[in-house]
């Protein structure tokens, strides 16, 4: 059995994740991924030694475009959808000191 | 019959003969939901001034003599993941509410260039992430055979709206039996495509290596008839395949003589109800009898398809769901006083609790130390499930299984996540495989649809084609429509 997951662990999975939970959340998320990750656990009684990973369906490697120049779309469109925006910029908080 | 109940083929005709026009086909359908939509809850948005403004233009292409598709001025419902421009749409997610696409997918590009009149995006589990559409944002659907039990998920929505005849066909997309489990509930077809055959350009991405885009019909000649319109290699989506896309209507024979069907043991085993396990046998035995061979076989690891979609789906979902940072488009909070805040507080703020959930695995399924463990554990069971296929693909033309273990269940009786999810057991591994797979009516049980699966190996969509027609033609229940 892989060992079980803490609370603790649960707030650092949310910190990695950027979601601010609760301490109602992370406790029935502590519950919840316990229970998920028991499951994973019947992975573990097949034998996978030198089985290649599967990553894809099918077998497309490295598919290439010509390097030329699209349409694409125009900078008041791209930014039409963000709640703060100016002269065609987001806006976000400020990230480095004055 | 109303128009409404139709299916696009018989429309089609009409249309063609100029018999009826592509109004009053928009206007039975609108009326349809004007009376049923208010116990259905099959769309997040009804485009009622776009499908009308979309059929007068079909109506006049028509009678100028234009050039038009044979299937231009059928109504249909697209699933709200599906990006189109200038149509909100949501993912049935708080934190996409409001947003308004600058562009619209490739399929939902190729509908509109084929005269298609886009009736409503439909609605879906929050971000395609669930088995019962009970976890939309805006309000569970309702199964129309009967409103008191779920209509399956994720693209519930779609399949309730063509169940009810509030759509006369939709679009869905299909992770682990998205489109399937669903069209087995609502007594519809429903067809998961070969990964890489139908572009997933402009679907907002759940889990990207499992993903596909594919038809929710009333009959099989629907289904095929609309893979024609969507199928096809776009540029835009790199793991789209470059391959010539069939009539598809032309396997339409009607025959199966020397097909020889799988019939894999481990999908009739502890879980799957005596009554659809019934069904889906009688099903087989009306296929023998059309001079189709079945034979048991085993897929030895479809058992471990469902703890391996518990890490793929949820890893690859954690990376897609990064994106919704409240800075480009969607919920932002406003309450951030740094940017870190900014992201925390606008996702704890727009996603729903399922969502939350499979991040959170995700995350820790492809955290440092956990990787080998689990993702490539999983990556490698991948490898098996596939292989299984493979196998049994060398002496089979197509598998045959039920699509879900059980019936449509009522509203609220299935709250714990782990069985919420035995309901994609049957489905998942054809997601794993990438094969196409699809469901079809079989049966009814207390009332409720039963869904026959079939599957084939990659690109043998005119093999599923073939034998659920002959099916098909040799029973009655694509005919049956929900009574609301």
């Amino acid at each position: 059995m892989a060992e079980q997951l803490t609370f603790d662990q649960v707030s650092r999975v949310a910190f990695l994740a950027r979601l601010e939970l609760s301490a109602g959340e992370k406790t029935r998320l502590t519950t919840d991924l316990n229970g998920i990750i028991s499951q994973f656990e019947r992975l573990q009684e097949l034998d996978t030694d030198g089985v290649p990973p599967t990553s894809h369906s099918l077998p497309l490697q490295n598919v290439f475009r010509e390097d030329v120049v699209l349409p694409s779309l125009s900078r008041e469109a791209a930014t039409a959808n963000a709640t703060e925006k100016r002269d065609g910029n987001f806006i976000v908080p400020q990230i480095m000191e004055d | 019959m109303e128009l409404y109940a139709l299916t696009a083929h018989e429309l089609s005709e009409k249309l063609i003969r100029r018999e009826v026009s592509a109004r009053e086909v928009t206007q039975s359908v609108l009326g349809r939901i004007a009376s049923t939509e208010e116990r259905v809850h099959a769309y997040v948005t009804v485009t009622e001034s776009i499908a009308l403004a979309q059929a007068d233009a079909v109506d006049a292409a028509r009678a100028s003599g234009e050039s038009v598709s044979p299937l231009a001025g059928i109504p249909i419902a697209l699933k709200d993941n599906l990006c189109t421009t200038g149509i909100e749409t949501t993912c049935s997610s708080k934190i996409l509410r409001g947003f308004v696409p600058p562009y619209s997918a490739t399929v939902v590009e190729k509908l509109e260039a084929s005269g298609s009149v886009f009736i409503g995006k439909a609605n879906l589990d929050e971000f395609a992430m669930g088995s019962s559409t009970e976890n939309s944002a805006f309000g569970a659907s309702h199964n129309p055979w009967d409103i008191g039990t779920v209509p399956g998920g994720s693209s519930g929505g779609s399949t309730a709206a063509v169940a009810a005849g509030e759509a006369i066909w939709a679009i869905g997309s299909d992770t682990g039996g998205s489109i399937r489990q669903p069209a087995a509930f609502c007594g519809v077809v429903g067809l998961k495509p070969t990964y890489g055959r139908v572009s997933r350009y402009g679907l907002i991405a759940f889990a990207s290596s499992l993903d596909q885009i594919g038809p929710v019909t009333k009959d099989v000649r629907d289904a095929a008839l609309l893979m024609n319109l969507i199928s096809g290699h776009d540029s835009r989506d790199s793991t789209s395949i470059v391959r010539d896309v069939p009539d598809y209507t032309r396997a339409l024979t009607g025959g199966v003589k020397g097909l020889k069907l799988g019939v894999p043991k481990e999908y009739f085993a502890q879980g799957v109800s005596p009554e659809v396990s019934a069904s889906v046998r009688t099903a087989i035995d009306t296929l023998v009898s059309l001079g189709a061979i079945a034979e048991e076989i085993s897929l030895p690891h479809s058992e471990y398809a469902l703890p391996t979609y518990y890490i793929l789906a949820p890893a690859e979902a954690s990376s897609n769901l990064a994106r919704y940072d409240g800075v480009r488009f969607g919920h932002r909070t406003a309450r951030a006083t740094n940017h870190v805040d900014l992201f925390e507080k606008s996702r704890e703020e727009g996603f729903g609790p399922e969502v939350k959930q499979r991040i959170m695995i995700g995350t820790y399924a492809l955290s440092a130390g956990y990787y080998d463990a689990f993702y490539l554990k999983a990556q490698k069971v991948r490898t098996l499930i596939k292989r299984d296929f493979d196998l049994a693909f060398e002496k089979y033309d197509a598998i045959i299984a039920p699509t879900a273990p059980t019936v449509a269940f009522k509203l609220g009786e299935v709250s714990d996540p782990l069985a919420m999810k035995l309901n994609d057991v049957l489905t998942i591994p054809a997601n794993m495989a990438g094969i196409p797979a699809i469901s079809l009516p079989c049966g009814f049980s207390d009332g409720l649809p039963i869904g026959l699966q079939l599957m084939a190996p990659n690109f043998g969509e005119e093999t599923l084609f073939q034998i659920a027609y002959a099916y098909e033609q040799a029973t009655r229940w694509h005919l049956g429509r929900a009574q609301l």
